[in-house]
């Protein structure tokens, strides 16, 4: 490791690593040099000039974005001359930009704007005709303006970079260049909308925001992303009680300058005119519109009935409803009800890594380990697909810190391109590969493994076992699915386990056996579909939770309309373990929590299994569930605590059988992508997921 | 095409690098061995890199592209061993306006060339090279390649070069229009099929060139001039031209004088005795009013400081314009400086690669007002302006093509803002709406 | 896309002048050579060289669009090039350029009804001491005088 070397910034004397850029070493001294194509943890442009500064012995004004730092170096960032540099670029740049920021969708949150603001070079002297060409419309999200484009070749970067995809490039040439599509006149990629949060300016607008607000006649509201397990922060910024966009400006999440199709678009499914607005019994064979107050009353007498009359009922909890409703579901399931039988669609073997973790030195990894281990191994998952944020981060390992990737899976994937060992396996066998790759894997620092749903039940024992064999620290991430899949086992939702892993007091019924069950009385699915095919014994009592009229809904016997991840405070835990805080963004005609619904309910059957208040439930939980004892001041601020690696033996039957990954893709997203309309319009040709089944 | 030379050298001319252009059927591999070819590569086998670097220092050889950076030293600093290859690329992008001197080495003693790139290549111990030629001449790649494969056939290049067990491969590479691919970053940029924007620097081509390897990167002229030096030594070569810069330069007298052409004068020739013998004289004897020593990027001279200057680097700098390239331009008192300032402006706009913002969008915007100062629909704040934004150009750009653009155009309004004055004065048009434009408050 | 014997052969010397994985290299020589076969870089052409190179077809955009030389339109049989740079310039360039407007009735990058014959009014061409020049495609005129400008246009329309 090299010493530091000392320079002097705007008078401050401070220090910086040899190879350190000006403009970072002065940002960390608290000094801002303007810049827009200069962007962190992109490549360098020094295109834009504006972050130009006064050296002492430099004859010229240096691009302080690609200059390092030199002991002795005197740098001045605000001298006469800067400023006036900067005033006079600023002119440059504004000569052909259409100034149309009246209606522009970045008025208001534009850099152009704050930077002309800020040097005050609200004056130009040019009073030449514009250059001016046509806006274009590349997909249904993405529309391009050239003539307010700035061209700092930030959206190139991210999506090459970024997001490993390089759908943009840079046609004509001079001042006529221009950004354009892979596709000539529209654009075939994974959709992110990264390139536009991006834009420093209006050149790059979202297909569903343009035009229709002003940034300051809306509510921000940082929430966490309700589809996949990957818990990225998305900020839904909401007018009259409405999402108007999504995005992730402020990057205060977990996923950095990450956010992918789903997180930007997909929350108008929350509109979707099939959305259920309110609860529907059977009356003679139908399902048929009726009041809260009826609804729940023939729930009560149903349950009751049932209760009395000693029947078995089976309870489906969901991946996509919060820690405190899972937590109280289970909780009413098993004392209030008091049956055993509770279960949820699992989509990893989460259970079974804890287990064979307890008491080894090996641990879980969080997104951040992906980004900082000097190796990645990725066993059977098309992350850029299905995990787009690991994806990301994966990428952005190799960029930055040049991390060994190996891909082990049945057919290519995206992370190939970054990776120095891709590896197919055939037969849902990714053993003889993996073997072939331990002596290369041993020779690495530290290594973090991460799996799709083939390798459950003792496979994962023999992984960790394979981890341990390699003399290196490993940690594992057992990928799921949903936004609370990891949730759901957390809170014990499972035959077998109740919160925090412990032995239920008494073991129930899988999901599968429940269904299969010829003696089931009742069936309470709370956010799942999980009938298929199966047919339940005549008279059975079906009651289904969900947002919309899924095809166990269909045959349920009562139907309660409930609010999605985005309509309900709580906390959700990602699928690497760390538990983040959900905000409403807003309340939808009609529907309830299901935290709600489960308190009428329990009026209802007379059931009292403690208040039905998430802020009570999560004091609870973080109190009883081991692993969760996660400090509050962390999920209050909105930021995302790890919960402790579970320790210690986890006795469950492993059933691998029951453990079935949806495998969506990028512009899939289970039972909800299918109703929003904008992923199903960017549905043009998604990066080709390998066929995992 | 008639040729491009004077059937005779004229009598100031040093013939040097010029000696086989004459020559019948100078072109072929059979002349060029007959007439001393080779010779020098033979002679730098047999030296050690360090002395070949030695006497190239010692000949005080400047580059011929324009920067005038000392070839020996360029090539000292370039690593001779490594796991990385190393490579040798030639600058024949030759778009420097009044600039045509390539042309006429490739066309008339292209081996001339390839013996320079074996030097070189024998100097880092290099296996191949590159001959970027601009897509214009495609007549030129189509001669070179001729002279490429004249060259394998003969064992010239290739493996085991004449039995010395030394391999190196050469070829052409087809430019396809665009001035800034003469910039030696965006050149290689191009050479790897990539748009022609600049690279940030440094590294610098020695150490991160082609394909990010070791690199050699020169004009035409630069590699031509290196077998003579090889030749006769250093010192010898020194001792034609000045101090700082020696021998001879192909310098190609254009714009108004009796006998336009290229020439080979030695460093430090007197421009005086270049106009009037070598060039015959301005043309219908006008007066010189103004003059370019080294292609459109230098500042422009007036006649009167150009007349009793010398042709090399320092005399040069000290009239605060530079050498160049060697694309002399004389221009009569006929002329319109309002109009050459234009044409020179549109020219930069034409070429500007679009990467950073002053080139970009300072090129376009002067050019829309010396269009309105040409046609005098302009008033004298406008010609302030001229100057003032060029000033804002000069040295902020990523590359030297936004200081090519504002140097002429600062020292045009500087010597002759008169002119422009004149048109606004005489111009029927009257200018309106200039002046200030609020955007915000 | 199938080629003409010379051209393929020119291609297969080409692709060998690049370092290994580095194929790239030869997009910019290729697109000239095949252009001058094909007569504009089609999207055809497009995809075929990005295949020979192994490179997507938005790197060869991002190329085709940055040359000038490189284009997606056709121009005239013959692409009739002046040079009205500084050096051209001070020997009637412009006139030059003036009158081939107005003898052919088309402007910069226009291509005659027939398609013949095209203009384009270019930067210096290297023929700065043998002022004013042209290029009729890749042949140099130099010391070009209207008159010869004349006898070069009415010859080029004979050819047709
Ligand atoms: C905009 C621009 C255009 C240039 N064009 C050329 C050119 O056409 N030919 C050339 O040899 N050098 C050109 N140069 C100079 C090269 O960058 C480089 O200095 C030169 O090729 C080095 O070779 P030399 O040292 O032998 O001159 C140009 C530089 C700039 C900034
Ligand atoms: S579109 Fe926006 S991000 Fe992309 S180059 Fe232009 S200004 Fe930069
Ligand atoms: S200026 Fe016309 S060829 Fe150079």
């Amino acid at each position: 490791m090299a010493d530091p070397v000392t320079l002097t910034i705007d008078g401050q004397s401070l220090q910086a690593m040899p190879g350190t850029l000006v403009i970072d070493a002065a940002k960390r001294a608290g000094i801002n040099i303007p810049s827009f194509c200069y962007y962190e943890g992109l490549s360098l442009q020094a295109a834009c000039r504006m972050c130009l500064v006064e050296v002492e012995k430099m004859p010229k004004l240096q691009a302080s974005c690609t200059l390092t730092v030199a002991e002795g170096m005197v740098v001045r960032t605000e001298s006469p001359q800067v400023a006036a540099a900067r005033k006079q670029m600023l002119e440059f740049l504004l000569t052909n930009h259409p100034l149309d920021c009246p209606v522009c969708d970045k008025g208001g949150e534009c850099e152009l704007q704050d930077m002309v603001f800020r040097y005050g070079a609200g004056e130009s002297r040019y009073t030449e005709i514009k250059h001016h060409v046509d806006e274009k419309q590349w997909s249904p999200v993405v529309f391009y303006d050239a003539p307010r484009c700035i061209l700092c070749y930030r959206c190139v970067r991210v999506c090459d970079e970024g997001l490993g995809v390089k759908a943009l490039g840079v046609t004509h040439r001079g001042a006529y260049s221009e950004i354009t599509p892979n596709f000539g006149d529209h654009l075939n990629c994974d959709e992110c909308g990264a390139c536009i949060d991006i834009c420093p300016v209006g050149a790059l607008t979202s297909g569903i925001y343009r035009y229709q607000t002003r940034p300051w006649e809306m509510d921000h509201v940082g929430t966490v992303c309700g589809h996949c397990a990957d818990g990225c922060k998305t900020t839904l910024s909401v007018r009259d009680n409405e999402i108007v966009r999504g995005n992730n400006r402020d990057q205060s999440g977990i996923n950095g300058d990450f956010l992918c199709v789903k997180g930007r678009y997909a929350f108008d499914f929350i509109s979707h005119p099939e959305r259920l607005q309110s609860p529907l019994i059977r009356k003679n064979g139908a399902l048929v519109e009726a009041s809260w107050s009826e609804a729940i009353k023939r729930v009560g007498q149903r349950l009751n009935e049932i209760r009395t009359a000693g029947g078995k009922i089976g309870v489906v909890g969901s991946n996509q409803t919060t820690n405190e409703e899972n937590y109280y579901l289970q909780k009413f399931a098993r004392e209030g009800l008091g049956t055993p039988h509770i279960d949820h669609q699992r989509t990893g073997d989460v259970a079974s890594l804890l287990d064979a973790l307890s008491g080894s030195a090996a641990g879980l990894a969080t997104a951040e380990d992906v980004y900082e281990s000097d190796a990645v191994l990725i066993i059977g998952a098309d992350l850029s697909q299905q995990h787009p944020f690991l994806a990301w981060q994966v990428r952005a390992n190799w960029r930055h810190h040049q991390a060994a990737v190996y891909t082990v899976t049945p057919g290519p994937v995206r992370e190939d391109k970054v990776a120095i060992s891709k590896l197919r396996y055939s037969d849902g066998d990714p053993w003889p590969r993996l073997h072939e790759l331990a002596a290369d894997l041993k020779t690495r620092k530290r290594l973090v493994v991460i799996f799709g749903d083939v390798i459950k039940g003792a496979a994962v024992g023999q992984l960790v076992e394979f981890g341990a064999s390699l003399g290196i620290p490993v940690q594992y991430i057992c990928l799921v699915d949903y936004a609370n899949s990891r949730g759901a086992i957390d809170m014990g939702l499972h035959p077998e386990l109740s919160p925090g892993y412990e032995p239920a007091p008494e073991k129930g019924m899988s999901m599968d056996q429940m269904l299969a069950a010829p003696d089931l009385a009742a069936l309470w699915v709370v956010g799942a579909d999980p009938l298929g095919g199966a047919a339940l014994p005549p008279g059975t009592f079906l009651l289904v939770q969900d947002l919309f009229l899924t095809d166990t809904a269909r045959r349920a016997e009562v139907v309660l309309p409930s609010a999605s991840l985005y309509e309900k405070p709580g906390t959700v835990t990602n699928g690497t373990g760390q538990v983040q805080r959900l905000k409403k963004a807003l309340g939808v005609m009609g529907a309830k929590t299901d935290l709600e619904i489960f308190a009428l309910i329990g009026r209802a059957t007379g059931i009292n299994v403690g208040p039905a208040q998430h802020e009570r439930i999560f004091e609870e939980i973080r109190a009883r569930v081991r692993g969760y004892n996660v400090p509050l001041p962390v999920i209050a601020t909105g930021g995302a605590a790890a919960t402790a690696a579970v320790n210690g033996r986890v006795n469950v039957e492993a059933r691998p059988d029951l453990i079935r990954s949806f495998g969506d893709t990028l512009f899939t997203s289970g039972s909800l992508g299918r109703y929003s309309k904008t992923l199903a319009s960017v549905l043009e040709s998604p990066g080709q997921l390998y066929q995992s089944k | 095409m008639e040729p491009l030379l004077h059937p005779e050298p004229h009598p100031a001319e040093t013939v040097l690098l010029s000696k086989r252009f004459r020559l019948p059927n100078s072109r072929s591999i059979d002349t060029f061995l007959a007439n001393g070819g080779f010779q020098s590569f033979r002679k730098a086998l047999a030296m050690t890199p360090d002395q070949i670097v030695d006497e190239l220092k010692a000949s005080n050889l400047r580059g011929r592209g324009g920067a005038g950076f000392p070839v020996g030293m360029k090539w000292g600093f370039v690593p001779r061993t490594g796991a990385k290859p190393r490579y040798i690329v030639v600058n024949a992008d030759e778009s420097e306006p009044g600039t045509c001197k390539d042309r006429v080495i490739m066309q008339y003693d292209p081996h001339r060339l390839i013996e320079g790139c074996l030097i070189a290549a024998r100097v880092i111990d290099s296996r191949r090279g590159w001959i970027y030629i601009r897509g214009e001449y495609r007549y030129l790649i189509d001669l070179m390649d001729q002279a490429l494969e004249e060259a394998y056939a003969k064992g010239w290049l290739g493996k085991n070069i004449q039995g010395t067990g030394f391999d190196f491969d050469l070829s052409t590479h087809s430019g396809a229009g665009a001035y800034e691919c003469g910039e030696e970053s965006a050149l290689l940029e191009s050479l790897e099929g990539k748009r022609g924007n600049p690279r940030i620097k440094p590294p610098f081509p020695a150490t991160s060139g082609a394909f990010q390897c070791p690199t050699i990167l020169n004009n035409v002229e630069s590699y031509a001039a290196v077998p003579d030096i090889i030749e006769m030594g250093g010192a010898a070569y020194a001792a034609l031209g000045v101090a700082k810069a020696g021998g001879t330069k192909l310098t190609c007298l254009t714009g108004h004088v009796n006998r336009p052409g290229v020439y080979e004068l030695t460093l430090g020739f007197p421009v005086r005795k270049m106009l009037e013998e070598v060039g015959g004289g301005i043309r219908n004897g006008r007066k010189m009013k103004a003059f370019i020593p080294g292609g459109s990027s230098c500042p422009v001279l007036t006649g009167e400081e150009a007349w009793e200057a010398t042709m090399d680097y320092d005399a040069m700098a000290k009239l605060k314009t530079m050498l160049g390239s060697g694309g002399v331009v004389i221009i009569d008192d006929t002329t319109d400086m309002v109009k050459l300032a234009l044409r020179i402006m549109r020219f930069y706009k034409h070429e500007s690669c679009g990467w950073c913002i002053p080139c970009r969008e300072g090129t376009l915007w002067l050019t829309k007002l010396l269009t309105r100062l040409d046609e005098g629909a302009a008033n004298a704040h406008d010609i302030d302006m001229v100057g003032e934004l060029a000033e804002n150009m000069l040295g902020r750009t990523f590359c030297a093509l936004g200081d090519a653009a504002a140097l002429p155009t600062i020292s045009i309004v500087k010597k002759f803002r008169h002119e422009f004055e004149a048109k606004i004065a005489s111009s029927s048009v009257s200018m309106t709406g200039a002046g200030l434009v609020r955007i915000h408050s | 896309m199938t080629f003409s014997p010379q051209l393929e052969a020119r291609l297969s010397k080409l692709v060998q002048n690049y370092p290994p994985g580095r194929l790239k290299g030869a997009l910019i020589p290729m697109l000239m050579y095949c252009q001058d076969e094909v007569g504009a870089v089609t999207r055809e052409l497009t995809e075929e060289v990005a295949s020979r190179c192994g490179v997507s077809t938005l790197e060869v955009d991002e190329v085709v669009g940055f040359y000038t030389m490189l284009r997606s339109q056709p121009m005239g049989k013959t692409h009739l090039q002046i040079c009205t740079n500084i050096s051209c310039m001070l020997w009637g360039g412009e006139e030059l350029w003036n009158h081939a407007c107005h003898k052919l009735g088309i402007g910069h990058n226009q291509v005659s009804e027939d398609g013949s014959i095209s203009l384009e009014e270019v930067e210096c061409i290297g023929a700065c001491s043998w002022a004013p020049a042209i290029q009729t495609n890749y042949d140099f005129h130099h010391h070009v005088t209207v008159e010869r400008l004349d006898q070069i246009i009415d010859g080029l329309r004979k050819k047709q």
